[in-house]
C-alpha cells in the first residue's frame, strides 16, 4: 500500500498502486455484509414498528368480543418467552465455539438452538391454535388482527430463522467454519438476537400488559 | 349511459381448484380500447421477439444483460425498464386528457368511468413505481459507484434480483391490462374503498402484489447503496469529498430503507384485510382506515424526496460542469440534502389536512412543510450562485436545468401555498393539486432525467445524443408542459376536482383542450427523444457524436476518469482523492491513465438467480392475484428453495488476470487531453 | 436562433394565458361565502409573501444564464470561486425570514378558520348575533349521493340542500360508505366523511343564490356525478322550502334509509317530511340495520374491558345498552364484581351513556397513528 498522503512531487498521486498480495481495500464486501445485514434489521425493526403503532391505536378495539385478559394464558407465554430468550444464550455459546474452533461444541449449541426455537414455535402454534379454537380469530375484531399480525410475523421471523439455522448448519457440514461461513453464523446470531429484543417487545406491551389491564 | 351499474364485469365468488377466479370473462375483449392497445402491444412484442432471434440476439441479452451483476449494466437496465414503463404511463395520461378535453365540451367521450378510473390509478402507480422510481435508481446504480472510484456496489448479486423484483411488480402491471383488470382506487389506494367490499375485483389485488414484490426490491436496493457509500468509498474520499450526487444518492437510499418497510406493513395489513378476513381497516369492528392514511403517507411523504433528492444530485453535477467551475456551497449543499432527508418523516399530515385533524395539528404539520423550503431554497441559490462568474455551455443538460430552475420554483411556491391549511381546505384533491404535483415532478424529476440522460449517456456508451433531436425533444416537453398545465391550475382555482371523467357543463372546455394540446406535444418531446437515440445510434461513429476521451463535458468527478464506456471493472487502478471535483484536479495536474503496473482485480461472477426468483416470485404473485393457490404455493415455495440453493454457491467470484486487464487499457488508449 | 425562438414562446405564452384568464371565473378567489372569501384571500397573501423570493429567483436564473453564457467573454470567469459566507447567509435567510411571516400567518389563520369552531363573523366587519343559533345539517354521504338531514325542522333531503343567508350553517358530516369529501366551493373549504365518524364544518354563505356542491375525493364508479346543488335565501324563501320539503317528502324511517343506501348515481333530489327519531345517531353508529352492534355500545364494551368470550358469538347482549340510559345493566354483564362502584366505573371511562360516537376526528384529539 502506498501512502494517503499527496506526495512532494508537482502531481499528488492519483491512484492506488496495487500489489498482487492485498487484504484490506480489495475485500470491502467482508465489511460490508455486517453493515449491510444491520441496516436490513433496521428495516425490518420498522416494520415490526408499524405493526406495534397498529396495536397501540387498535388493541382496545375488542369489538364488544374478548380482550387480552380473556384469551392470553401467561404461563404458557412465559414458558415460550424463556425458550427463545434460552435460545439466545445456546446461539452466543455456539459463537464463543466458534470463534475456539470448536466444531463439534458449535454444532451441539447450535442443535439445542434450534431445538429451543422449535419448542417456542410449537407453544405459539398451540396458542393460535387454541385462540382459533374458542372462535378468537383475526377476523373476530381488530384488536385480534393486530394481535395475530403482530405475534404471528415474529413467529414467521422465527420460521425462517430456524430453516436458515438449519441450512447453515448444512454449509458447515460442507465446507467447514471458513470466514464465510462465519460470516452467516454471524449475521444469523443477529437475526437470532433482533427477534428476541422484539418478542420482549411483545411479550410486555401485548401480553403483560393485556394481562394486568 | 354509464350510469347503471350492470355493465361491472362479474366478480367471482367460487374460486375454481386449478384455475381460481380466472375464466374466460377475465380477458376483457368487449373493451375496443383494450383490444387496441392488445393488437398493438402483440405487433410490437412479435416484432421485437422476431428480431432477437433472427439476430441470435437471446443468449448474448441472457449471459451479458439479464444475469448480469456489473452495476453499469443494471442500471442502464433500470433505465430501459424505466422509459418502457414511461411510456405505458404516458398512453395512459393521453387517455385522461382526451377523455377530459371531450368530455368537457358535452361528448360522452370513449372511456367509461370504470375504465378510467382503472387509467388514472395506473398513471399514477406506473408513473411513481415503475417510471420515477427505475429512473432514479438506474442513476444511482450507473453513477455512484463511478463517482465514489468503486468496482461495483457492495452486494452485486442482490442488486440484480432487486432489478428483476422491480420487473417483476412491473410485469404484473402489465398483465392487469390484458388479464382481468388493475385497481380503481387510485394511486394509495384508500380503505374502505380498497377493502374487499367495496373493491372485489382483482384489480385491487394486481396493485398490491405488484407493488410488494416491487417494494421488496427497492428496499433491498436501498440497503445495498448505502453499505456501498459508507464502505466502499475509494481512498481519500472522506465524507465531505463525496460528489454531491453521492451524497444525494445516500440520503435517498437512507430514506428508502427507512420508509420502504412503513410501505411493505402498510400493504401487508391492507391484504391481510382482503386475503384472511382481518379488520384493521373495518369501523364495524373496532379498525380504523384513517390509520391507512396515516402509514400510507409516513411512507408516501418521504418517497417524494426519494425520487427529488437524487435529481438534485444530478442539477448539481449538471451546474458545476457546465458553468465549468466548482459548486457554490459544497458544504451548505450537503446540510440541505440532510435536512430535507430528515424534514421529510415530519410533514406526511399535510397530505389529510381536511381529513379533520385541530387546528395546532394542521398548523404544526403545515409549518414544518414550509420549513423544507428554506433548504430546497438553499438549493436553488446555490445553483444560480454557481452560474454566476462561470463560464455557461448551454448543451441540453444545462437547457434542462435551467428549464428545471424556473419550473421547479413555481411548482415550489404552489406546494408551500397546498401547505397552508386553511389554503389547501379549497385547493385539496382539486385539479390545482394535480398541477402542482406535476409541476415538480415533471419539473423536477422528468427535467432532471432528461438531463442526466443526456449528461452521462456518453460516459455509457461512448458517443453523445444528438443535440438536433434533443432540442426537439426539450422543446416539446417545455412547450407542453406550460400548455398541459398551467390551465390545470387555473381549473383548480375555478373549484374542479381531479378524477372526474364526465363534466356538466361546456365552461371548461377551452382550458382542458389546451391541457390536452400540450398533452400533444409532451407526446411530441417523448417522441423526439426516441428519435434521437435511434439517430444518435446510427451515427454513434460520426465525428460529432463519437467521445473517445471517456470525458466529452469536461467534467470533475470520477466517473469521467475512466474510458467510456467504462470497463467492466470500471477503474483498472483503484483511484485515490484528495479532493471535491477530483478530477478537474487530476487534469489541472496533466493526469494520464497509467499503461503499466496492472495487477489481478477481483470481480463477482455472474448469476442467473435473480432472474429466476423474480420469475418465481411473478408466478406466485399471478397465483395470489387469482387465488390459484397451488400456483403461489409453488412460486413461493420455488423461490425459497432457489434461493437457498443459491446460497450453496460459494464460488462467486474471480480475479481478472493482469494481463487481461493490460490488453483492454492498451485497447482504450491513454486519455486524451480535454479541449479547454 | 435560441433568443428569437424564446421570445416568440413568451408572447404566444401571454396571448394564451391572457385569452384564458379573460374567460375564466376563478371561484376560489371570488367565492360567496365569507369562510372560503377568507381562505381565498389566504391563497392571494401567500403567494405575494412567497413571489417577493421567487421572483428574484426567476429573474437572477435567467439573467445570469444570459450573463455568464460562454460566448460572452466580458463576464468575469472566476472558476475556482466556490464560496461566500455573506452569500450563504442570505442565502439561508431569505427562504427563513419569508418562511417565518408565512409560519405566522398560517398559524393565525389555521385557528381563526378552524371548521371545527363556530364563525365569529358573518362578513368583513359584521359579528355574529349571539342570539341566533347555527343552522344544523346532518350530512350523509351515500354511494353516490348525499343525504342532508335538518334536527331542527325533522326534515331531509337527498342531493338538495337549503340555508339561510348571513345565518352561520353547521355542518355535522359522516359517511355510510367510503371516505368522501363534502365540499361547496362558494361556500367554505372541504372535509373529509368517514363512516363511523363525525367531521365537523362551519360557514356562513353571505349571498342568496343557487351553488354547486359535490364529492371531492374519489369515492367510486359513481364519484363523477355524486353532486348537489346548495340553496342560499332568506329566511322566509327558507321556510318555504322546509314547508315545500315537509309537504312533498315521505318518511325517512330505518327503512327508507338502508333502500336509500343502496348504490345509485345521478339519484334525483328527494324531499323526506319527517325523519325517525335517533336515525344520525344510528347511521353515524353504522347500525340502520338492526344487524350490526351500533359503534357506540361497542366502544362502551371496550371501554369497560371487553364482551369477553360471550361477544364472539352473542354480540346481540350488548345492543342498546349505551343508548338505553342505564349503564347499570352494562356493568352488570361485563363486570358484576365492580357492581358496588359503578359510578367510579363510569367515570373513569368517561361520563355516563349514552357516549359520544367514535370521535377520533375532532379536534381535541392528537393526530398521528398513535393518536388516531
Amino acid at each position: 500500500m502506498s501512502t494517503a498522503t499527496p506526495s512532494a512531487t508537482d502531481m499528488p498521486e492519483y491512484h492506488v498502486i496495487e500489489t498482487p498480495h492485498h487484504d484490506g481495500e480489495e475485500h470491502p464486501h467482508e465489511t460490508g455484509t455486517m453493515l449491510g445485514f444491520w441496516i436490513y434489521l433496521m428495516s425490518d425493526c420498522l416494520i415490526f414498528g408499524v405493526l406495534f403503532a397498529v396495536y397501540a391505536v387498535v388493541g382496545q378495539n375488542y369489538a364488544a368480543g374478548p380482550s387480552p385478559a380473556d384469551l392470553f394464558e401467561i404461563d404458557m407465554i412465559l414458558l415460550s418467552t424463556f425458550m427463545l430468550l434460552f435460545s439466545s444464550i445456546t446461539y452466543g455459546f455456539a459463537v464463543i465455539n466458534m470463534q475456539q474452533r470448536n466444531t463439534a461444541m458449535f454444532y451441539l449449541w447450535m442443535v439445542v438452538t434450534l431445538g429451543f426455537g422449535l419448542a417456542f414455535l410449537g407453544l405459539e402454534v398451540k396458542e393460535f391454535t387454541h385462540l382459533w379454537h374458542i372462535g378468537a380469530t383475526p377476523s373476530t375484531s381488530a384488536f385480534l388482527s393486530a394481535f395475530f399480525t403482530l405475534v404471528g410475523t415474529h413467529g414467521l421471523h422465527v420460521t425462517f430463522g430456524s430453516i436458515w439455522l438449519v441450512v447453515l448448519l448444512i454449509q458447515v457440514g460442507l465446507h467447514g467454519l471458513t470466514a464465510e461461513n462465519q460470516r452467516r453464523v454471524m449475521c444469523l446470531s443477529l437475526f437470532w438476537h433482533f427477534l428476541d429484543l422484539i418478542w420482549i417487545g411483545v411479550f410486555s406491551f401485548v401480553y403483560l400488559a393485556g394481562v394486568l389491564q | 349511459m354509464a350510469t347503471d351499474l350492470t355493465h361491472l364485469p362479474a366478480v367471482h365468488t367460487d374460486v375454481h381448484p386449478i384455475f381460481g377466479k380466472l375464466t374466460w370473462q377475465s380477458i376483457p375483449i368487449h373493451e375496443p380500447v383494450l383490444v387496441g392497445t392488445f393488437i398493438g402491444v402483440a405487433i410490437i412484442a412479435s416484432v421485437v421477439l422476431y428480431l432477437l432471434t433472427k439476430y441470435k440476439w437471446w443468449g448474448y441479452l441472457w449471459s451479458e444483460w439479464f444475469t448480469s451483476i456489473d452495476h453499469k449494466k443494471i442500471g442502464i437496465m433500470y433505465m430501459v425498464l424505466g422509459f418502457i414503463m414511461f411510456v405505458r404511463g404516458f398512453a395512459d395520461a393521453l387517455l385522461m386528457r382526451s377523455q377530459q378535453a371531450l368530455a368537457s365540451m358535452g361528448y360522452e367521450g370513449y372511456l367509461i368511468p370504470h375504465h378510467y378510473d382503472q387509467i388514472f390509478s395506473a398513471h399514477g402507480v406506473i408513473m411513481i413505481f415503475f417510471a420515477a422510481m427505475p429512473f432514479v435508481t438506474g442513476f444511482m446504480n450507473y453513477v455512484m459507484p463511478l463517482q465514489i472510484g468503486a468496482r461495483d456496489v457492495a452486494f452485486p448479486f442482490l442488486n440484480n434480483l432487486s432489478f428483476w423484483l422491480t420487473v417483476s411488480g412491473a410485469v404484473l402491471v402489465m398483465i392487469s391490462l390484458f388479464v382481468g383488470e388493475f385497481s380503481t382506487n387510485g394511486w394509495l389506494a384508500y380503505p374502505p374503498l380498497s377493502g374487499l367490499e367495496y373493491s372485489p375485483s382483482v384489480g385491487m389485488d394486481y396493485y398490491l402484489w405488484a407493488l410488494n414484490i416491487a417494494g421488496i426490491g427497492t428496499t433491498l436496493s436501498g440497503i445495498n447503496l448505502v453499505v456501498t457509500i459508507v464502505k466502499m468509498r475509494c481512498p481519500g474520499m472522506t465524507w465531505m469529498r463525496m460528489p454531491i450526487f453521492t451524497w444525494t444518492t445516500l440520503c435517498t437510499n437512507i430514506l428508502i430503507v427507512a420508509s420502504f418497510p412503513v410501505l411493505a406493513a402498510t400493504l401487508a395489513l391492507i391484504t391481510a384485510d382482503r386475503y384472511i378476513g382481518t379488520q384493521f381497516f373495518n369501523t364495524e369492528l373496532g379498525g380504523n382506515p384513517m390509520m391507512y392514511v396515516n402509514l400510507i403517507w409516513i411512507w408516501g411523504h418521504p418517497e417524494v424526496y426519494i425520487l427529488i433528492l437524487p435529481i438534485f444530485g444530478i442539477f448539481s453535477e449538471v451546474v458545476s460542469t457546465y458553468s465549468g467551475k466548482r459548486l457554490f456551497g459544497y458544504t451548505s449543499m450537503v446540510y440541505a440534502t440532510c435536512v430535507i432527508m430528515v424534514l421529510s418523516y415530519l410533514v406526511w399530515l399535510h397530505h389529510f389536512f381536511t381529513m379533520g385533524a385541530g387546528a395546532s395539528v394542521n398548523s404544526f404539520f403545515g409549518i414544518t412543510t414550509m420549513i423544507i423550503s428554506i433548504p430546497t431554497g438553499a438549493k436553488l441559490f446555490n445553483w444560480l450562485f454557481t452560474m454566476y462568474k462561470g463560464r455557461i455551455r448551454f448543451e441540453l443538460p444545462m437547457m434542462w436545468t435551467i428549464a428545471f430552475m424556473l419550473t421547479f420554483t413555481i411548482g415550489g411556491m404552489t406546494g408551500v401555498l397546498l401547505a397552508v391549511p386553511p389554503a389547501d381546505y379549497v385547493l385539496h384533491n382539486s385539479l390545482f393539486l394535480v398541477a402542482h404535483f406535476h409541476n415538480v415532478i415533471i419539473g423536477g424529476v422528468v427535467f432532471g432525467v432528461f438531463a442526466g440522460v443526456t449528461h452521462w449517456f456518453p460516459k455509457a456508451f461512448g458517443f453523445k445524443l444528438d443535440p438536433y433531436w434533443g432540442h426537439l425533444s426539450f422543446w416539446g416537453w417545455i412547450i407542453g408542459f406550460y400548455l398541459a398545465f398551467m390551465p390545470l391550475y387555473l381549473l383548480g382555482l375555478m373549484g374542479v376536482t381531479r378524477r372526474l371523467s364526465q363534466f356538466e357543463d361546456t365552461i371548461y372546455a377551452a382550458y382542458f383542450i389546451t391541457a390536452a394540446i400540450g398533452a400533444l406535444f409532451i407526446a411530441g418531446g417523448i417522441a423526439s427523444f426516441f428519435i434521437q437515440l435511434y439517430v444518435s445510434i446510427r451515427d454513434r461513429d460520426s465525428e460529432r457524436l463519437r467521445d473517445d476521451t471517456g470525458d466529452p463535458w469536461d467534467g470533475r468527478t470520477l466517473e469521467w476518469s475512466t474510458s467510456s464506456p467504462p470497463p467492466y471493472y470500471n477503474f483498472a487502478f483503484t483511484p485515490r482523492v484528495h479532493g471535491i471535483d477530483t478530477y478537474a484536479e487530476m487534469k489541472r495536474h496533466g493526469y494520464q491513465r497509467p499503461t503499466d503496473g496492472f495487477a489481478p482485480i477481483h470481480m463477482p461472477r455472474y448469476t442467473a438467480s435473480g432472474v429466476v426468483i423474480a420469475g418465481l416470485l411473478t408466478v406466485m404473485g399471478f397465483g395470489l392475484i387469482w387465488h390459484i393457490w397451488w400456483m403461489a404455493a409453488f412460486g413461493f415455495v420455488t423461490a425459497i428453495l432457489w434461493a437457498i440453493g443459491h446460497t450453496f454457491n460459494y464460488n462467486r467470484d474471480y480475479y481478472v488476470p493482469a494481463e487481461e486487464v493490460r490488453a483492454i487499457e492498451t485497447a482504450r488508449g491513454p486519455r486524451m487531453e480535454p479541449a479547454e | 436562433m435560441s433568443t428569437r425562438r424564446s421570445r416568440i414562446l413568451s408572447v404566444s405564452a401571454l396571448v394564451i394565458s391572457a385569452s384564458l384568464l379573460s374567460g375564466c371565473d376563478l371561484l376560489l378567489l371570488n367565492p360567496s361565502g365569507d369562510v372560503a372569501a377568507q381562505q381565498g384571500e389566504l391563497i392571494i397573501y401567500s403567494t405575494i409573501l412567497m413571489l417577493i423570493v421567487i421572483l428574484p429567483v426567476l429573474a437572477l436564473t435567467v439573467f445570469f444564464a444570459w450573463k455568464y453564457r460562454e460566448s460572452n467573454r466580458e463576464a468575469r470567469y472566476e472558476p475556482d470561486w466556490d464560496h461566500s459566507i455573506s452569500l450563504e447567509i442570505v442565502v439561508w435567510s431569505l427562504p427563513l425570514a419569508i418562511i417565518i411571516c408565512l409560519g405566522g400567518l398560517t398559524w393565525v389563520a389555521t385557528h381563526r378558520l378552524n371548521p371545527y369552531d363556530e364563525v365569529r363573523r358573518i362578513a368583513p366587519g359584521v359579528p355574529v348575533d349571539e342570539t341566533v343559533k347555527p343552522l344544523t345539517i346532518q350530512v350523509v354521504a351515500l354511494d353516490w349521493k348525499w343525504l342532508f338531514i335538518y334536527p331542527e325542522q325533522n326534515i331531509a333531503m337527498v342531493n338538495e340542500v337549503a340555508a339561510i343567508t348571513d345565518r352561520p350553517v353547521e355542518f355535522k358530516l359522516t359517511s355510510s360508505t367510503v371516505m368522501n369529501s363534502f365540499y361547496i366551493p362558494s361556500l367554505a373549504g372541504m372535509i373529509y366523511t368517514m363512516p363511523g365518524m363525525e367531521t365537523e364544518m362551519n360557514a356562513v354563505m353571505n349571498e342568496d343564490g343557487v351553488y354547486e356542491g359535490f364529492a371531492s375525493n374519489y369515492s367510486g364508479l359513481g364519484y363523477n356525478w355524486m353532486r348537489f346543488t346548495f340553496h342560499s335565501t332568506d329566511e322566509a324563501g327558507f321556510d318555504e322550502w322546509v314547508e315545500k320539503v315537509r309537504s312533498e317528502g315521505a318518511t325517512l324511517d330505518r327503512d327508507a334509509f338502508v333502500a336509500l343506501d343502496q348504490p345509485s348515481m345521478k339519484h334525483p333530489v328527494t324531499p323526506y317530511g319527517t325523519v325517525e327519531d335517533g336515525l344520525w345517531t344510528r347511521i353515524l353508529n353504522q347500525c340502520v340495520d338492526d344487524q350490526s352492534l351500533c359503534l357506540n355500545d361497542m366502544m362502551m364494551v371496550d371501554a369497560l374491558g371487553g364482551g369477553g368470550l360471550e361477544g364472539i358469538y352473542n354480540r346481540e347482549i350488548y345492543r342498546g345498552l349505551c343508548t338505553a340510559e342505564n349503564p347499570h345493566a352494562l356493568i352488570e354483564i361485563l363486570r358484576p364484581q365492580d357492581a358496588h362502584r359503578e359510578a367510579a366505573l363510569l367515570s373513569a371511562i368517561g361520563g355516563t351513556p349514552p357516549m359520544p360516537p367514535v370521535s377520533t376526528a375532532k379536534p381535541q384529539t392528537s393526530t398521528g397513528p398513535e393518536g388516531q
